[in-house]
């Protein structure tokens, strides 16, 4: 008797042209995107041209944004761009997004319909894995495999086995899946789920706008996961309706799925917190810590640059200002992320408060550029690493929120609970 | 037979660290190189030489997907890494461009920066030889050694398409 397949599982099956695969199994598997941004995607270029490869096989699935620093911060990154410019042009790559078109990779495939349900995409950037909040199975890997897959449309897995987070109760006010996430990787580790696949299911889901769920399977890569994933419901495909042209596929884990282990999480009891240098499992619940003065704060990223974290930041922010000596930076993901904000008056409490607005950009996320910070600099950002150095300086220091923490904390200059200014 | 010193560090050394993202406008191995490791290590690249070790803990390698990472570590003339365990996409991206890399918690566990660390790459035996300890790796999975073998990802697509013409 075969053992059942968890969701991943299903996907890929389906992907390789086979009824049933294990956990531990390698398999070859045809692939409905790829993507590569402007870092990762001229090594993946200088592959290909070492090995003589002209021809691209996958050139209508791959998917190449310019995001990391654009628009160009110097002479290497404006090359770069240059490089991938033609390339895209020269192998017929549709799917090119530059300056006027871009926005943050993951951010912008989901809002295009790039990708949806079922599909089984890999991106030469970590967080690749954000799409999984559609049902779909998406993974990161480097440029060597990101030129593979250009050239043949495939790409080679070990099947993972899974940890199945069952989810129950509805999240408390001011908390969000940031806090979601953060507490997961608190509890499990940076390595907890290394290998593996999270699989995110149970009647909880229900109470998780696509902004959270987005969120959490962005990060599912800070607990080392090969993947995150959620169940398809009836928000994925209203989320889905009436972007792009793809077909959303539906997948189920089989009832006698197979996990390496059930986590049990009530939404109702999660707390807003905060990830403290320098690893993203470091986290702290308020009243765990001292004052945490801060020199900047952060909204934007992959991770919380949606319309929904913009909302949310701007709702604590409205009639306020950012404290003097606290330079707060707001990136909406997209171009239509940006605009929407805008038309809601958004944009507008944001620049009264003191934030300045910027294009959408990887920027300072990585300390790729603006607002990278100096030595001995705080930070509190709604991104995804607090690494050594992530943000600038090797000697300054990143702490990560949600965005209504962060919004709160751009107010008071120190990290705050939003109940403090929301009195 | 690899043969140098060894290179010790903790447990999640990750890619900000290995190759600072102040440094991705590059794109070629060497250039890359030139800052390996700055931000943990700021005497690295004075003391790397040709087939030195890199040994280390915990889920080495995690954070991003950048493939500058292991480059920049086998440009700076590093053999191999032995760590505990690696970041799924660090551990793809040594397979895919040609760095050895071994799982053994052991050998972190008595090992310090300058040992005399050799190591055989084929049945993955480290010997430290300041130390007079000799441990075995994990083996290799069977299909990432046949990729080594048929001289890493891309070598075996480029045959594959040579085959079709």
């Amino acid at each position: 008797m075969t053992m059942g397949m968890t969701m991943t599982q299903k996907i890929l099956a389906r992907h390789a042209g086979m009824e049933h695969i294990e956990a531990g199994e390698f398999i070859e598997a045809s692939l409905d995107g790829v993507l590569g941004n402007d870092i990762t995607t001229p090594v993946a270029i200088n592959i290909l041209e070492e090995r003589n490869i002209e021809k691209i096989e996958a050139a209508d699935k791959t998917i190449l944004v310019m995001d990391h620093f654009i628009p160009n911060k110097d002479i290497k990154s404006a090359m770069n761009c240059q490089m991938v410019r033609n390339f895209a042009a020269s192998r017929k790559i549709d799917k090119y997004y530059d300056v006027g078109d871009m926005g943050i990779e993951h951010c912008l495939l989901p809002e295009k319909g790039l990708v949806v349900s079922g599909d089984a995409i890999i991106g030469a950037d970590s967080h690749t894995c954000t799409y999984g909040a559609l049902g779909a199975f998406s993974t990161g890997v480097g440029s060597t495999d990101m030129a593979a897959a250009m050239a043949t449309g495939k790409a080679w897995f070990r099947v993972p086995e899974a940890i199945r987070f069952e989810l129950k109760g509805e999240l408390p006010k001011y908390v969000s899946g940031k806090d979601v996430i953060l507490s997961i990787i608190g509890d499990i580790g940076v390595d907890g789920a290394l290998y593996q696949s999270m699989e995110f299911g149970g009647e909880g889901m229900k109470s998780l706008s696509m902004a959270d769920r987005f969120t959490i399977a962005n990060m599912a890569i800070e607990a080392g996961a090969k993947n995150g994933i959620f169940e398809v419901d009836e928000a994925t495909m209203a989320y889905q309706n009436g972007r792009g042209n793809k077909t959303p596929e539906t997948y189920k884990a089989d009832k006698d799925a197979v996990y390496a282990r059930t986590i049990e999480i009530d939404l109702g009891k999660v707390e807003p917190v905060v990830a403290f240098p320098h690893l993203p499992s470091n986290i702290k619940r308020f009243g765990e810590f001292d004052e945490i003065v801060l020199d900047q704060v952060v909204i934007g990223s992959c991770t919380n640059g949606r319309l929904d974290d913009l909302r949310k930041a701007a709702n604590i922010m409205k009639g306020k200002k950012a404290a003097k000596g606290t330079r707060t930076i707001i990136i909406p993901g997209t171009q239509q992320i940006y605009l929407d904000a805008l038309r809601e008056g958004i944009i507008e409490i944001f620049i009264e408060a003191r934030a300045i607005v910027s294009t959408p950009t990887c920027g300072p996320c990585l300390g790729g550029y603006m607002g990278v910070l100096a030595k001995g600099e705080r930070a509190l950002s709604t991104t995804n690493r607090n690494f050594v150095g992530r943000m600038g300086h090797p000697e300054s220091e990143v702490y990560l929120s949600n965005p209504e923490v962060a919004a709160a904390s751009a107010i008071t200059g120190r990290i705050s609970h939003p109940e403090e200014v929301m009195k | 037979m690899s043969k140098g010193k060894a290179h010790v560090y903790g447990n999640n050394v990750d890619t900000d660290v290995i190759i600072p993202a102040r440094y991705l406008g590059a794109s070629k191995a060497d250039e890359l190189a030139a800052h390996c490791m700055e931000d943990i290590d700021k005497e690295f690249k004075k003391r790397v030489e040709q087939g030195d070790v890199i040994i280390a803990g915990l889920n080495f390698g995690c954070g991003s997907s950048r493939e500058h990472a292991p480059m920049a570590i086998k440009a700076s003339g590093i053999s191999c890494v032995v760590a505990s365990s690696y970041s799924r996409i660090f551990f793809r991206n040594a397979f895919n461009i040609g760095l050895p890399i071994f799982v053994c918690a052991e050998a972190g566990e008595s090992a310090e920066t300058g040992d005399e660390i050799s190591v055989d790459l084929e049945s993955g035996i480290i010997i430290n030889e300041t130390r007079n300890e000799t441990y075995r790796a994990q083996a290799i999975p069977p299909f990432m050694m046949d990729m080594i073998k048929k001289g890493g990802l891309m070598a075996k697509i480029a045959g594959e398409k040579e085959d079709k013409r």
